[in-house]
């Protein structure tokens, strides 16, 4: 498929990049491209240019500092945290991006790529909300530091405005994590998913129900525990071809009891 | 229009040319360098019909830019055999009857040479996984399978 006509950039800094996002209104950043490029050839995005990430060094690589906490650039793969020792720091990363795909698209799909498309159906989202992750947003005017929370706003909406880049995320310690997705076949998209946590208090995080990850936390891992949480939400998520709302809503309760049941077990 | 020069190496050659922006890797090596072995299959980055080794990486290039392989060196299904010698995996694709429309095969072969590489004694399991991007719709499967575990070591 021919794309419309772009521009092209390789910036070799960050600030070049900011400096090129934000000198053009239809200026997009290219990371992985394993959702970007395709929906170029839709003609569901249409950037005047394309500002391609994959010169930033600073924005790669994976740190694990003395308390635990794992640092992961925005450019980092999804093979590349597979591969990473300091990522077993937390598990139930490697394990979750595992299942993204095929291995050609984890080889060039990024961790980054992935949380800033925030598509409903990913599974990065619910799970970073449940590790409690926060996302560092560079701009012209410097640096802040988000809550999952804060970060998901939309459906393929994030607290990254036009201008902005995420540069990484910052997970803290744990390894009693839990996810539970329905798939379109093997590894495929998801249906429904969810992510556990219990580092401290149980926190489920639901996703494919709503814009954003619905957050959760139930009094315990107990089965009536969970089911009475996802209940108090009232989700109304959204019926398509693959799933109605009634089926998506029983899904992510099912999902929620086993998420929470394996973090428990890892714990 | 945005044109930009690359050099781009493919299966050894050193290729300089100019390309536009917009055009996808799969375009500039079937169009452009007249090198047809990899296909298109769904232009929607599922079948893995278009797959090529990028600098040692396993990619689909039709989710690459051309201009994003300036440097890089290409490997594609025309670079495995050395003349009419077969690699051991294409003389194993043709014993075990591991094709059948053979559309499938530039990348199935491909996939299958970046696992072997990465991995010269790979599981039945790690052998699924590893073509689980590539889609055949003649053979089940099952023969092209039987064809890469036969030269596992």
């Amino acid at each position: 498929m021919l794309l419309r006509d772009v521009e092209y950039a390789k910036p070799a800094s960050l600030p070049d990049a900011l400096s090129a996002l934000a000198a053009h209104d239809g200026a997009r950043a290219l990371a992985g491209g394993q959702t970007l490029i395709n929906v170029m050839k839709a003609r569901a995005a249409s950037p005047d240019v394309l500002v391609d990430l994959n010169g930033l060094e600073e924005l790669k690589g994976i740190e694990l500092a003395g308390d635990g906490t794992l640092t992961i650039g925005a450019m980092t793969t999804y093979s590349e945290l597979m591969e990473s020792a300091e990522a077993k720091a937390r598990p139930i990363l490697a394990e979750v991006v595992s299942t993204i795909a095929d291995v050609q698209v984890r080889n060039r799909g990024t961790v980054g790529g992935n949380v800033c498309a925030n598509d409903p159906t990913n599974h990065l989202p619910p799970l970073m909300a449940a590790v409690g992750a926060r996302f560092t947003i560079a701009g012209g005017s410097g640096e802040r530091e988000v809550t999952a929370e804060d970060f998901f706003l939309g459906v393929y909406l994030t607290a990254v405005g036009p201008g902005e880049l995420l540069t990484k995320i910052a997970i803290p310690a744990g390894k009693h994590d839990g996810f539970a997705a329905i798939t379109l076949g093997v590894d495929g998209t998801c249906i429904a998913n969810a992510a556990a946590s219990l580092n401290g208090s149980l926190r489920v995080a639901l996703g494919c129900v709503d814009a954003v990850p619905v957050v959760l936390q139930p009094a315990s891992t107990e089965e009536d525990a969970v089911r009475a949480a996802v209940h108090a939400a009232n989700l109304d998520p959204p019926s398509d071809v693959h799933a109605s709302a009634e089926y998506r809503t029983h899904l992510a309760e099912v999902l929620a009891v086993r998420a929470a049941r394996q973090a428990q077990e890892n714990a | 229009m945005s044109d930009h020069s690359i050099t781009v190496t493919v299966n050894g050659v050193e290729y300089e040319r100019e390309v536009e922006a917009r055009k996808l890797l799969i375009h500039f090596v079937r169009d452009d360098l007249d090198l047809t072995g990899s296909h298109i299959g769904c232009d929607t980055g599922n079948c893995g019909a278009c797959s090529m080794i990028v600098d040692g990486t396993l990619v689909k290039s039709c989710m690459m830019l051309a201009v994003q392989a300036d440097g890089a060196t290409v490997e594609t299904v025309e670079g495995l055999a050395d003349g009419d010698e077969l690699t051991p995996l294409q003389q194993s694709f043709s014993e075990h009857h591991a094709l059948q429309c053979g559309y499938c095969t530039p990348g199935m072969l491909i996939s299958a040479t970046a696992l072997l590489r990465a991995n010269p004694s790979p599981s039945e399991e790690e052998i699924r996984k590893a073509l689980q991007g590539n889609i055949c719709r003649c053979t089940g499967y099952w023969n092209i399978f039987e064809a890469v575990k036969a030269v596992a070591k």
